[in-house]
């Protein structure tokens, strides 16, 4: 069986980082395991956690009273999710659902802010792999909001 | 694609690849609410040359227009063609209210098509999206059908919603092969869709290619094809590797009107399926 700190090392958010930084990281995590419709989180609920995903699907979701849910995007192994943890106020904004099996990594947000507050090297390192998620999601969000399929495609 | 009203092309008396031949309708398939596939059988004028997957023909909606519709289709040398049509405009609105029986004017087939068989022996990544699967469906049925010639192969496909996807049971039975990955993805979900929702580079971490050594075929709106292509690149993808299909207004599909001209190329004589490389330069530039 593979421990946290090995697991850390092969998920690609963490590709590269420092054997003593992912030790130390480690401490804040634990294994978790969501059965198809469990949540993650809830939308308003306090967001006190960061989840590395090792299996599965989970969709990001909101609830519109007119259209019911609405899916905004979909997270699957080798991705994270959930930011809300990094910035006050700490609530979650989405729903988050597991759509199959789905196996995670999960961190205690409040041990991970303590960690980066007391080393800000490792802070720093952690903070740029999260700013390069970032960037993808909010390209990709950009691209969505395009609706490129929308007009004349190809044909 | 974009179409050309007016009175249409002379059915008779054009030479080789100019001349129109009446073919009939002889099956449709509704994909989404806008988008139909025709399945055309040639008429008593004969049946224009076979093409290869990425070609396109010209269809005339006899007293509307023709426009450029990409082969999507390979019925097995049997003379006949498919085309899958969005309605966009009159000429290919008239094309999608056709019914069996009647008669479409055909010319061509043109242009460039996709590296099927230079992509032997390397991982194939196709991506398509929206309709840009339609010049792609060819291809990919002709590589499943050689699969032992090629490494891993993988198809990504984006579409607008879960009522957009075209092609259901064709990617149905690709995801039930054991031997090819195909991830689908939407950009907006409402109810009850269970896939992946987000653009198509999202995908491309499910795609189990060598950037080293894959051929990459895409097909879909520009702006796709150029944040996947750029995506490709910054995971060691070569840009001469990637191969791209695009549209522009293309009227008589010879290099000849130069209303395709993109830079100092015609896209119907030297593409429509141009290497990234040769292309990408020109896509930056808004005057083009």
């Amino acid at each position: 069986m593979r421990g946290l700190e090995q697991l850390l090392a092969e998920h690609p958010f963490f590709e590269g980082m420092r054997g003593g930084d992912l030790e130390l990281i480690a401490g804040c995590a634990r294994n978790a395991r969501f059965e198809a419709g469990e949540y993650l989180f809830r939308e308003g609920e306090p967001a006190d956690h960061f989840f590395l995903l090792r299996s599965g699907l989970v969709s990001v979701e909101v609830h519109d009273p007119a259209r019911g849910r609405i899916t905004v995007l979909s997270a699957g192994a080798g991705e994270v999710l959930g930011f809300s943890w990094l910035m006050p106020p700490y609530h979650w904004v989405f729903d988050a659902r597991a759509m199959e099996l789905t196996r995670s990594v999960v961190f205690d947000g409040a041990c991970l802010r303590e960690k980066c507050e007391g080393d800000p090297r490792l802070g720093y390192d952690l903070l740029k792999r999260v700013t390069g998620v970032m960037m993808r999601r909010l390209e990709a969000a950009s691209v969505q909001l395009l609706d490129v399929y929308g007009g004349a495609a190809a044909s | 694609m974009s179409e050309s009203p007016g009175a249409g092309p002379a059915v008779d008396g054009a030479p080789g690849p100019m001349r129109t031949r009446v073919y009939a309708v002889r099956r449709t398939r509704r994909e989404t609410p806008d988008v139909l596939t025709l399945e055309l059988e040639p008429g008593v004028d004969g049946e224009i040359e076979a093409s290869a997957p990425g070609q396109f023909n010209m269809l005339y909606a006899f007293g509307v227009g023709e426009v450029p519709i990409s082969v999507s289709g390979d019925p097995g040398g049997s003379g006949r063609l498919v085309h899958t049509i969005r309605a966009v405009g009159a000429t290919t609105r008239a094309l999608c209210d056709l019914r069996r029986g009647d008669p479409v004017g055909v010319r061509g087939p043109y242009g460039s098509s996709w590296p099927v068989t230079e992509a032997e022996g390397r991982d194939v990544l196709v991506v398509a999206g929206g309709i840009g699967l339609a010049p792609l469906r060819s291809a990919f049925a002709r590589i499943l059908a050689r699969r032992d010639r090629y490494g891993r192969v993988s198809l990504l496909y984006g579409a607008r919603s879960p009522r957009d996807v075209v092609f259901e049971e064709d990617l149905r039975r690709w995801r039930s092969r054991f031997d090819v990955e195909v991830e689908i993805t939407v950009d907006h979900a409402v109810g009850p869709w269970r896939g992946h929702v987000g653009v198509v580079t999202t995908l491309l971490d499910y795609a189990p290619v060598e950037p080293d050594d894959c051929v990459a075929m895409l097909c879909g709106p520009e702006i796709m094809m150029r944040h996947v292509a750029r995506d490709l690149g910054r995971r060691g993808v070569d840009d001469d590797r990637i191969h791209v299909s695009l549209e522009r207004a293309m009227e008589c599909g010879v290099g000849l009107c130069g209303h395709c001209q993109l830079g100092g190329e015609l896209v119907c004589r030297d593409g429509p399926v141009f290497r990234w490389d040769r292309v990408e330069p020109l896509l930056g530039v808004p005057e083009l």
